[in-house]
């Protein structure tokens, strides 16, 4: 009663501040990277079906929040350089577009392929690591170890991928030019509408029949699995959303911030997008925006004010979330409501 | 030759890998700030050779002996203070102890460079340590490759018989299996849990005082250890020390093997694949003999 | 509050942090007190991986600002930096770039260090129209409207070099990189350099960046016996990598290497004695011995203490501010247009000797030099280039 009422409450004044607060009173330089943290909101919501409610733990969503990015920054490179070859792959002497590119050349294509790549990718592998019951601890350094492999990867192969360069430098999107305040006015309402889509999806899920199986599945696997679910399979479900999602806000964070490094893929990232949902509260989807925003503002705040010394304090909101509130700002919303509510009690009750 | 390297890489491996497999494998805590402790035990072996170096320069041959002690002892302080203080509060929470180590990293990193500076500083090494041992006309051993090998030698020998041959081990490992029979019988957890955790925090700082032998010291040299022992440890097994010794073989023999065959960055990508590959066919760690829920 | 009042309150508090906060908040108009002073902005990593190399650019910087105010500013304008750190991250590079630009309005920025950061940055200048000055060398392959290259291009350090090393050292070389960009086109320029030299490249290897595991590939430079390393190994690696070459039995009295990337810096951590007899190719060394230098050194020990010791980077640094300075004041403008403008052609007397803009690709004219490292750290001058040499980011091989 009181969590859904809160949960209602905490939807409502999100609405209000991305779709009000925000644009009106940020300027075009804070909206943006208003744009770059809500990019990470779309991890972290994926991150609170995962792992708040299915007890699975990645810290390799780097690698799908950089599949997505990577894709979209293909995609704009080859239109900010063509007819000629990307500026990287001229220094590396790679002569002819790689055959894996050329599907970027098409917009429907890129667009296409940030959903379907991601659940490519994670369907098999998550389907045969669950099959074989890697969980917890394991899981996590499996998807660990996948991020860094990737960052290795990216680098290694600069001729390919740009190397720890990244992608950078392009200017439009289908001809529009993507970096002007108005695009990125545009830009902001188009993220946050499909992050409004991102929630109502996840909270649909959750409040499903399959949301129930989900929180079975994370409380004892096992008694699931002996009813005659097929629980490999719902993992493998939730885990495929929680990276089209990463993938989704990776392909909006280089619309956003206009490159892509191998950084975002890495373990540093990754670890990171956990902490978004922790911050927020690994049981509330809107807590998981919440925590993204907080934390990247604190990210750029604290560094702005204190450029030397600002990691001591956020090290220090890192610890003092998971000490002092275990399920997020979440948790201290609910109690709050609860407070409220026995103060001023029956009359409003029908 | 390349065998010497792999078995080198081996013991280095082994040492990062050995203070984690008793936090993460024993306790079950995952120790994200871990590689700053590495850090510290770097740190006190450079303060060690600062202090030989201006106060008793005739000795500065010898300096290691002190500083290896003294590396483990401050890593094991620290580590315990940090177990009473901080660790102990996360003991039902595994994957939040994740979260918080990793903020606590960030502020240990940021400590070193605001205290230490952010530059890299230079550990000497002592004169006896540098250089080769020349074996044939082809074959040269480096001097402190060999002292890492014998000091790994000697650790993992101490460990081994610090945990299976003395009561406290004991303790040790029969609060890993059942902490409420063990409470029950009489053991004081909460101290052997701090001790524990202090042991394999020590082991932490010797270990970055052999690498100063090695590799760079500098405040985010913790960060560069941290993943490779993760790995090393869950791909052993995590709660058998044994695995973890031959997890720590094999990585190191495949990696050295293929770093002479392909270049260094698909090598590495290779062996963190084959390990992804294992740990599929293995759930549990190549090396684990048991299979628990 | 009057305009007065706040000023002093700036002043009072006395720091960077203070005046980032407060324009953060939005609390003071953003060019409350543009009139007495001017802005520079110093970006550079201050945490995180690449912290280790570009931090101590930051103190160069600040002592060139803090001479040019003393002697009275630029063009009667007191210089305030105001730092931010890039954490060693592309992305923070060109959000911090951005908020320098648009809220801070600098008047120029100093910064980057990797051409990762460089590259991140360059959209967000030519956007705002913003002006950098990238104070380190690099692998060239650029020539950005809005940027000034103050230090050397690859072709100026790596052709000297591989010249000077067939000349004297031998003709088989071994080329040894961390695997990025830098390494990768310095081994570009290299190969056709030593081919047209008469020479022969006998091995050619990259590490990944951060590696700390050298012995396969010293094992190669062993088997391929060859007279001359060119190494570019870059960051924390060469610590590893000098320390395992050195116990391998490589050291610099048996086997020539030469890095372009090796200052003083990194000697600091990679051990005096581990680097002994190594070459490195320079635009500066400490050692270098002319009046200006002089003052330059004891300036920065004064400052920062007996003890520190200064690479080729961070005197590149302290160059930057002064350029920008000259730029501005033969301009008699603080628009980037016009101090790109005035740049061309400009001198400047530095601590490495005369640098000279180059009319037009914004990259220096200057001279090189190889040093040899001594057991104190510092490097004796083997060679200099007899005259300027001219930049060339765009090399045809």
């Amino acid at each position: 009663m009181i969590r859904q009422q809160s949960g209602l409450l905490a939807y409502a004044f999100l609405g209000l501040l991305l779709f009000v607060i925000f644009p009106l009173t940020l300027d075009p330089f804070r909206l943006n990277l208003m744009g770059k943290y809500l990019a990470f909101g779309f991890v972290a919501i994926g991150i609170v079906l995962t792992w708040g409610y299915t007890g699975i733990l990645s810290l390799g969503q780097g690698i799908f929040f950089g599949l997505g990015g990577y894709m979209m920054a293909m995609f704009l490179k080859l239109e900010a350089s063509a007819p000629e070859l990307p500026d990287f792959m001229v220094w590396s002497s790679v002569e002819q577009l790689p055959l894996w590119w050329l599907p970027f050349k098409s917009a429907a294509a890129t667009l296409i392929l940030i959903v379907v790549l991601p659940v490519v990718i994670a369907l098999p592998f998550a389907f045969a690591i669950f099959k074989k019951r890697v969980g917890g601890v394991y899981f996590a350094i499996v998807t660990l170890s996948l991020a860094l492999t990737m960052t290795v990867l990216i680098v290694g192969q600069q001729g390919y991928t740009g190397g720890a360069n990244g992608i950078t430098d392009f200017k439009t999107f289908l001809g529009w030019d993507i970096l002007g305040d108005r695009a990125k006015l545009v830009l902001y309402f188009i993220e946050i509408t499909l992050l409004v889509l991102a929630m109502f999806l996840c909270g649909f899920i959750i409040r499903s029949r399959l949301g129930k199986i989900l929180i079975a599945i994370r409380d004892r696997e096992d008694r699931v699995r002996f009813s005659g679910y097929d629980t490999a399979a719902v993992k493998a479900f939730v885990f495929c959303i929680a990276a089209v999602l990463s993938s989704i806000g990776g392909a909006l964070y280089v619309l956003q911030v206009g490159m892509i490094a191998p950084g975002v893929v890495g373990v540093v990232a990754s670890v990171e997008m956990v902490i978004y949902a922790a911050v927020g509260g690994r049981l509330s989807i809107p807590g998981a925006v919440f925590g993204a925003i907080l934390i990247g503002f604190s990210k750029s705040y604290l560094s702005e004010t204190f450029p030397e010394t600002w990691l001591f304090f956020l090290g220090a909101v890192f610890i003092l979330v998971v000490l002092a509130m275990p399920n997020g700002l979440a948790s201290v919303a609910d109690r709050f409501m609860l407070r409220l509510m026995l103060r001023n009690p029956p009359s409003r009750k029908q | 030759m390349q065998v010497f390297n792999g078995i080198s890489l081996f013991t280095i491996l082994l040492l990062m890998a050995l203070g984690l497999a008793i936090v993460f494998g024993q306790m079950g805590v995952i120790n994200m700030a871990h590689g700053e402790l590495m850090a510290l035990g770097a740190y006190v072996t450079y303060f060690t050779s600062r202090f030989f170096a201006s106060h008793l320069p005739g000795w500065m041959d010898i300096y290691l002996f002190v500083a290896i002690p003294l590396a483990f002892g401050v890593t094991f302080l620290g580590g315990y203070l940090l177990e009473r203080g901080f660790i102990r509060w996360f003991y039902n929470r595994p994957l939040d102890t994740l979260l918080a180590t990793w903020g606590l990293s960030l502020i240990l990193q940021q400590a070193y460079r605001t205290f230490f500076g952010a530059q890299e500083v230079n550990v000497p090494l002592a004169s006896w340590l540098s250089g080769a041992w020349n074996v044939t006309e082809n074959i040269q051993l480096p001097l402190n490759r060999i002292f890492i090998i014998g000091l790994t030698a000697v650790v993992a020998v101490g460990v081994y018989l610090l945990l299976y041959k003395t009561r406290w081990g004991l303790a040790v490992r029969s609060v890993t299996q059942n902490r409420a029979m063990s409470e029950a019988v009489g053991i004081n957890t909460a101290r052997v849990d701090a001790v524990t955790f202090a042991l394999g925090s020590g082991l932490a700082g010797i270990a970055g005082c052999a690498f100063t032998m090695i590799g760079s010291t500098n405040p985010g040299t913790g960060q560069m250890y941290i993943v490779d022992s993760f790995i090393v440890v869950v791909f052993g097994g995590v709660q058998s020390l044994v695995g973890t010794a031959l997890s720590g073989f094999t990585i190191a023999q495949s990696q050295t093997t293929l770093e002479y065959l392909m270049s260094g960055s698909m090598a590495r990508v290779t062996i963190l694949l084959l390990v992804i590959v294992v740990l599929y066919y293995r759930p549990s760690g190549l090396f684990s003999s048991k299979v628990r829920a | 509050m009057s305009k007065i009042t706040r000023r002093k309150f700036m002043q009072a508090s006395g720091s960077v942090a203070a005046a980032g906060a407060a324009t953060t908040l939005g609390l003071w108009p953003m060019r409350a007190f543009s009139q007495e002073t001017v802005k520079l902005g110093l970006l550079h990593s201050l945490t995180g991986t690449i912290a280790i190399a570009e931090a101590s650019l930051v103190e160069a910087e600040k002592l060139a600002i803090d001479e040019i105010n003393a002697a009275g500013g630029v063009m009667g304008r007191q210089i305030t930096p105001v730092v931010e750190d890039g954490a060693s991250d592309n992305p923070v590079f060109a959000e911090k770039a951005k908020k320098l630009l648009e809220r801070d309005q600098v008047a120029a920025i100093i910064g980057c260090y990797t051409s990762a950061s460089r590259k991140a940055v360059l959209p967000v200048l030519n956007r705002a129209k913003g002006l950098l000055y990238y104070p380190t060398y690099y692998e060239g392959q650029e020539q950005d409207k809005y940027v000034i290259y103050p230090s050397q291009e690859a072709t100026q350090s790596v052709v000297a070099a591989i010249e000077w090393m067939a000349k004297e050292k031998g003709k088989t070389f071994f080329l040894v990189g961390s695997d990025y960009i830098y390494p990768r086109t310095c081994n570009k320029i290299a190969k056709p350099t030593i081919a047209r030299l008469g020479g022969k490249v006998l091995g050619e290897e990259y590490a990944p960046l951060g590696h700390t595991e050298f012995s396969s590939i010293i094992n190669k430079i062993k088997a391929a016996k060859p007279d001359c390393i060119y190494s570019t190994v870059v960051g924390g690696s060469n610590v590893a990598f000098y320390k395992q070459l050195k116990a391998a039995g490589l050291d610099g009295t048996k086997q020539v290497l030469l890095s372009t990337v090796v200052s003083e810096n990194e000697i600091e951590g990679i051990g005096k004695d581990n680097a002994v007899g190594y070459y490195a190719c320079m635009g500066y060394f400490q050692s270098i011995k002319n009046p200006v230098n002089e003052k330059f050194v004891k300036a920065f020990k004064a400052k920062y203490g007996q003890d520190k010791v200064i690479g080729d980077p961070m005197q590149v640094a302290y160059n930057s501010v002064y350029l920008w300075k000259l730029a501005v004041e033969k301009a008699k403008s603080f628009d980037p247009e016009k101090v790109i403008a005035a740049s061309s052609g400009l001198e400047f007397d530095a601590a490495e000797g005369k640098i000279r803009v180059h009319a037009t690709n914004h990259h220096v004219w200057k001279k090189v030099r190889v040093g040899r490292a001594r057991a104190d750290g510092q490097f004796d001058i083997v060679w200099e280039s007899p005259n300027l040499i001219e930049p060339n980011p765009f090399p045809k091989l």
